[in-house]
């Protein structure tokens, strides 16, 4: 079947069945490899994109639900002023280690100052919950979005 | 795809408004393929895959173990098997293991299977299912040994409990009522079997007469179905009904999970809209019987938190939230709203307690929807916090579930 | 160690391990151009960049544009990129801004002179490059210097190298690397290496912004995972449940009906479809329903290998040390403990799940992964496949978390069986359930433990066996030293303490129902936190302050002694706490780092357990890279937290129960505890490593604060089950 999916602002056609997840589709298909697979059960965020500005699991995620909205991904992310903002103090902090999990956790901040420019501790441990570091920086992500907030990057 | 569907609602339409109320013969003698297509919608309506499916396997060999209170019963291979299967049945030998719960050599079955409604089914019907059945391909599989206990495991003891418990009568469609009521009512109580589990059992394990008053079977709960506003559907719309029948899932009444999810997956989702609207019918005609929890609306947001409820915050937050979305609406599909479902305002989190422990798995039409058990990576007052959180935030619901439910 | 000259490469072997090619602006990674074989790749981009001057292995100097330095040790997070690079820069006296790295290629011109093979684990990679990656930088920096000196008639000692410019200082005249980079490459390699005095240092010791990180944050970087190989398909895998069973059917129509499905590919052990896209092939797989005969494991549960190990540990062992007369020393304690430990398996469930790409054809193989052995990755394809070593080339990858896992190839070979089947590029993976339950796991470990401590709270015999599977005996016997494997005493036999009545044994007890592999922190992880966790038990049961006992017991170690001061101070030991929180600390000499750290938790009424804060003091001798030693601490002690807390696996019915985040769980930033890390310099001890030190300390200090919340001594991990509403 095929599908218009709105990815980063372009319009691709894709010829697949209903329920492949957009995660399968950015990665396999429109080569956007940024976006990760980490556990395809929404469990760990690193498949995270932006759905209508929403923060989705990709993986979990099927183009018929997806079709016709606005898709936005990591590799387009510095376009919104947040998103900016967010992988600048990421550099400025050094978060990232292996990096695997960032693309997420990038997605996922840049949608709480979206919604919360001034997240408290408990905000931020709340919309970050859900994206699991293995190699742990955590300590650095908590810093790096109370920077991104605070606009001195 | 199209052709098929075409063929079964000529199908249901044509030969089933006849035979299914065990009245007529066809008008013309349908062959043999019309016959196993037609088996293969009724097997699907009677949802006997759910049972007979095992596990780890897409097969009809049985194997399932279902836990009663007094041992445990293992579905048997349905595959046309000679040995461990049904190949050698006869028609007679069928009809009576479907009628009277009485399988080859006079074994009696347990009331598991759900002779007590196929009882209803016509001869038409039931051969048709039988038919199906024995154009799959066979597969040896023998049953696991049932664990019962003293008098259980004396299938002896069926007699009385037949005796008591079954009419074995066909169905009697009644001439007061449209056919449409007819045709809900012989779907729902002969096929869908749906009083087996959402009617409340009396102290010799049959039915009780509070039809559809909602009961726990294998630690689900099965809902209230009668037309009572509160407990019931009642106050469901038809647009709300027939999607949560047809797909499992509706907007502000949340979706499907555990053995109602299955019946979804293997039975309701293949049948035809106008067999839907039919079972609509006769669900909105049951009497309201007041029993049960009452879906709620989500309380306030600001009420404090007490610790408990605090972990089950931070626990949904790390664990749900991804799907469900911290206010319960579900990100992922609609599958995943939580608010508005019976489940959530059910004070003794029966489905909570066994989605967590056992997880819930449904096929759709937008692919499959599922939710793994938590059991191992959570311990019990983990999840006994989560739960009590999801009772409170999305329930309305004050209770504290007690631990000791994860860890029977 | 080696001699200066033999770490570097001559001349003749340039263009053979010139191997890894380079492409674009900006960081460097593994890249494919299509249609071209790898090696004539990497000339054909030479060309380009007129990569004139190869000094050796791990520096290129083209004549315009960005000087590649080669990363002989795989980025897998611990921040390695970095650190080497800082190592060549220095000497070499260019900037990080002007380099760009890339990985390394399979080739022995990349052994680890320390592990005697291309490695990145045991926390050694700094420590096995510390001298040669700056003589290497050192070597290519005098030859540039020499080639200035050429071409102006000057004395080398006149000039000098900085931010990649060589300048003559008496006439100002100056000219770049990439100018110079023709004439050094006909200067002999220097005989003798001069290093900078580390007074000297401009990079080292410094925090710059790391190598691999802006790739990171805007999608870019390419993890083995990313490959994208023109013509390439994309399959899952899924071997046996369990282990030592194979497959005997499977339903290949309704695999192949799935669209997007292409093939479906087989081992005596595991099944592979393979599609246009992975979700073809995930589809595929389900309708494929592989069916197996499980073999003899069948049966096995973790409560069987157990059973059988506490058995095993009733016999003494093999002796790693021996001192004094322990039974007369335990005989006469004072105060006496006597404890089990126990230690599960563990996955390491990096955050990318395993996979490889490959393109094997009659005449060469590509291998694009993320590996922590190139070597042996090579061979794996080679034995795989009938190839000639030479005729297979590993493209290394960023690795989205190793741990360990990486150490090991068997999923690299297992690739190989598959890919030799289909003719195309073909992208393997295993998904999150495969990658969890077919993982190589941490041992289990039974340890039994009897100390004493004198009336003066000197040790009075220490005895410890410990009993589990040997990874040595089986990745690297050539370790194993009389049937005693170093590894599983590591932290044991050598402890901060004195103990003039020890005896440390091993029992070898392999389960047959798993394999065994390395995982982050290795024997120190398992041998910390039941020494440390020891020391406490005597500590409290003698009525005496833990941390003081430790300074006591290891007052002939005068870095320890002001590690545990220092944390002493930082973290507030000994400062009245709330009801029901808790301090606990651990110390440590593991990887030739120092450590000691400070946990604070608090325990709930309910059980629930939060960690507050964590405090680290650290001597790892010279530190090159101070913030990615910070990083490590942070990551190492959460790495360890989450084990200590979570994680087992167990098996069942021969298979594993856990398979996904949902039953092996991780902590989550809302869990984290502050982290405070504080280096103490040495410039003067030998350096140490650090990617593991944070996890080997997570366990004992985070053990001994709950005990010090709640007076529960937690002897077997994890924990976090061990504290309900009833048991505290
Ligand atoms: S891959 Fe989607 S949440 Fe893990
Ligand atoms: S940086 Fe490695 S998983 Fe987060």
């Amino acid at each position: 079947m095929k599908f218009d999916l709105k990815v980063n602002g372009t319009l691709h056609t894709v010829d697949v069945t209903g329920d492949m997840p957009v995660l399968w589709i950015l990665r396999d298909i429109l080569h956007l490899t940024g976006t990760k697979y980490g556990c395809g059960v929404a469990q760990c965020g690193a498949c995270t994109v932006h759905v209508d500005g929403q923060p989705v699991r990709s993986c979990l995620l099927t183009v018929q639900s997806a079709a016709g909205r606005d898709i936005t991904t990591i590799e387009a992310i510095n376009q919104t002023e947040a998103g900016a903002r967010v992988q600048q103090a990421w550099l400025d902090e050094e978060v990232i280690q292996c990096g695997y999990c960032q693309s997420g956790q990038i997605m996922t901040a840049t949608a709480l100052l979206q919604k919360t420019p001034h997240p408290s501790d408990a905000e931020i441990d709340d919309a970050m919950a859900g994206n699991i570091c293995r190699c742990g920086t955590y300590v650095r992500i908590r810093k790096a979005i109370h920077k991104a907030a605070s606009h001195d990057v | 795809m199209l052709l098929r569907y075409a063929l079964l609602t000529a199908l249901v339409a044509g030969i089933g408004s006849h035979t299914a109320f065990g009245q007529t013969a066809a008008t013309s003698a349908p062959n043999q393929n019309e016959i196993i297509e037609k088996g293969e919608y009724l097997f699907r309506a009677a949802d006997c895959a759910a049972c007979h499916t095992a596990p780890d396997s897409k097969k009809l060999t049985g194997g399932r173990p279902f836990p009663l209170p007094f041992g445990t019963v293992y579905a048997v291979n349905i595959t046309p098997d000679m040995q461990s299967g049904i190949g050698g049945y006869t028609d007679a030998e069928w009809l009576k293991a479907l009628r009277e719960g009485v399988g080859r050599g006079g074994k009696h079955l347990y009331p598991v299977m759900p002779y007590t409604a196929y009882t209803l089914l016509s001869d038409d019907d039931a051969l048709a299912i039988k038919a199906y059945l024995f154009s799959l391909h066979p597969e040896k599989a023998e049953t696991p040994q049932n664990t019962l206990v003293f008098p259980f495991n004396q299938r002896w003891g069926m007699v009385f409990w037949n005796w008591l418990n079954n009419p074995n009568k066909r169905f009697e469609p009644d001439s007061n009522r449209s056919p449409e009521w007819n045709r809900g009512a012989y779907l729902t109580e002969a096929l869908g079997h749906c009083s087996q589990c959402h009617t409340p059992r009396n102290f010799t394990y049959g039915l009780s007469s509070k039809a559809y008053a909602g009961a726990v079977q294998v630690g689900w709960k099965a809902y209230n179905l009668t037309s009572d506003k509160e407990h019931g559907l009642g106050d469901w719309t038809d647009e709300q009904l027939s999607s949560y029948l047809s797909t499992g899932k509706a907007v502000g009444r949340g979706a499907a999970s555990g053995p109602m999810a299955e019946a979804v997956e293997h039975g309701l989702r293949y049948m035809t809209p106008s067999d839907i609207s039919a079972m609509m019918t006769y669900f909105r005609s049951i009497a309201p019987i007041a029993k049960g929890p009452v879906a709620q609306d989500m309380p306030p947001a600001n009420a404090p938190l007490s610790t408990t409820y605090k972990r089950g915050e931070a626990l949904f937050a790390q664990a749900c939230a991804g799907c469900h979305l911290a206010n319960g609406l579900g990100r992922q599909s609609d599958w995943a709203a939580l608010a508005g479902a019976h489940s959530v305002s059910d004070p003794a989190a029966s489905n909570i307690v066994q989605v967590l422990l056992t997880g819930t798995s449904l096929e759709t039409d937008q692919g499959k929807v599922f939710m793994p058990s938590f059991e191992k990576g959570y311990t019990a007052d983990e999840l006994a916090a989560l739960s009590s959180y999801i009772l409170a935030h999305f329930g309305g619901v004050k209770a504290d579930v007690p631990a000791s439910e994860f860890k029977k | 160690m080696m001699s200066e000259k033999a770490k570097i490469v001559s001349p003749s072997r340039r263009a053979f391990i010139g191997g890894a090619l380079s492409v674009g602006g900006g960081l460097l990674l593994p890249t494919f151009l299509p249609g071209l074989p790898l090696i004539q790749t990497a000339q054909a981009q030479d060309a380009l960049t007129g990569s004139l001057f190869k000094p050796n292995a791990f520096i290129r100097v083209p004549s315009q544009g960005a000087i590649i330095l080669v990363m002989s040790h795989a980025e897998m997070g611990q921040g390695i990129y970095t650190g080497l690079a800082m190592l060549l820069a220095e000497e070499l006296e260019v900037g990080l801004d002007q380099v760009q790295v890339e990985a390394a290629p399979a080739d022995p011109a990349y052994i680890d002179k320390g592990a005697s093979e291309e490695e990145t684990g045991g926390s050694s990679s700094t420590r096995h490059c510390w001298v040669s990656l700056r003589e290497a930088g050192a070597a290519a920096r005098m030859m540039l210097i020499a080639a200035a000196a050429q071409r102006w008639g000057v004395e080398a000692a006149g000039c000098k190298a900085h931010e990649g410019r060589v300048t003559h200082q008496a006439t100002g005249q100056s000219l770049s690397y990439g100018a110079l980079a023709d004439l050094a490459s006909h200067q002999p390699v220097p005989e003798k290496i001069t290093l900078k005095s580390p007074a000297d240092f401009t990079l080292i010791g410094t925090s710059p912004r790391r190598v691999d990180t802006k790739a990171k944050t805007n999608g870019s970087a390419r993890f083995g995972i990313d490959a994208q190989i023109p013509d390439m398909k994309v399959g899952r895998i899924m071997a046996c449940p369990v282990k030592g069973g194979h497959l005997t059917g499977y339903n290949k129509q309704a695999a192949l009906a799935v669209p997007g499905v292409v093939e479906v590919v087989t081992l005596p052990d595991a099944i592979a479809v393979i599609g246009d896209h992975m979700w073809a092939a995930i589809k595929g797989l389900e309708m494929a329903s592989p069916e197996w005969d499980y073999g003899k494991n069948s049966t096995t549960s973790t409560e069987d290998i157990i059973a059988d190990m506490k058995k095993a540990s009733d016999q003494s062992g093999v002796t790693a040390v021996k001192r004094g007369n322990v039974q007369n020393a335990l005989r006469n304690a004072h105060t006496r403990v006597n404890a089990v430990y126990e230690l599960p398996f563990l996955a390491h469930a990096a955050l990318e799940p395993i996979n490889t790409t490959l393109h094997i054809r009659p005449d060469g193989a590509d291998v694009w992964v993320g590996t922590q052995v190139p070597g042996r990755a090579r061979q794996e394809v080679a034995d795989a496949t009938g190839l000639l070593l030479e005729k297979v080339f590993i493209h290394n990858h960023l690795i989205g978390g190793g741990f360990g896992r990486r150490l090991d190839s068997n999923s690299i070979g297992q690739a190989a069986r598959f890919a030799k089947q289909v003719s195309y590029p073909v992208k393997l993976i295993w998904t999150r359930e495969e990658d969890i339950t077919q993982d190589q796991f941490r041992p289990y470990y039974y340890d039994r433990v009897s100390a004493g401590l004198t009336n003066n709270g000197a040790i009075s015999g220490w005895h410890h066996r410990t009993t589990g599977s040997s990874v040595s005996a089986r990745w690297s016997p050539s370790d194993m030293d009389h049937g005693l494997d170093p590894d599983a005493v590591e932290g044991a036999a050598e402890t901060p303490y004195t103990m003039p009545d020890q005896l440390v044994e091993f029992v070898r007890h392999e389960p047959d129902a798993l394999t065994t592999l390395w995982w982050r922190g290795v024997g120190p992880t398992h041998n910390v936190f039941v020494v440390e966790s020891m020391i406490d038990e005597l500590a409290h049961k003698a009525g005496q302050d833990p941390l003081a006992l430790r300074k006591k017991l290891a007052a002939h170690q005068p870095r320890a002694i002001k590690l545990l001061d220092e944390v002493a101070k930082q973290s507030g030991w000994g400062k009245t706490l709330p009801d029901g929180h808790g301090m606990g600390v651990a110390l440590h000499y593991s990887f030739e780092t120092w450590a000691a750290t400070v946990v604070e938790v608090k325990v709930e009424k309910d059980g629930q357990i939060h960690i507050l804060s964590a405090h680290s003091a650290v001597d790892c001798g010279p530190v090159v890279f101070p913030d990615g030693v910070v990083s490590q601490i942070q990551g190492g002690l959460i790495f360890g937290f989450t084990m200590a807390l979570y994680n087992e696996i167990t098996l069942k019915n021969g298979r594993v129960e856990q398979s996904n985040f949902h039953n092996y769980r991780m902590m989550r930033l809302s869990e984290a505890p502050d982290i405070h890390v504080h280096i103490l310099p040495n410039a003067d001890a030998k350096i140490g490593g650090i990617g593991e030190v944070g996890t080997v300390a997570a366990a004992p200090a985070l053990a001994n604060a709950l005990f010090a919340a709640t007076g529960k001594r937690l002897r077997r991990i994890p924990f976090a089950k061990q504290f309900g509403k009833d048991a505290v």
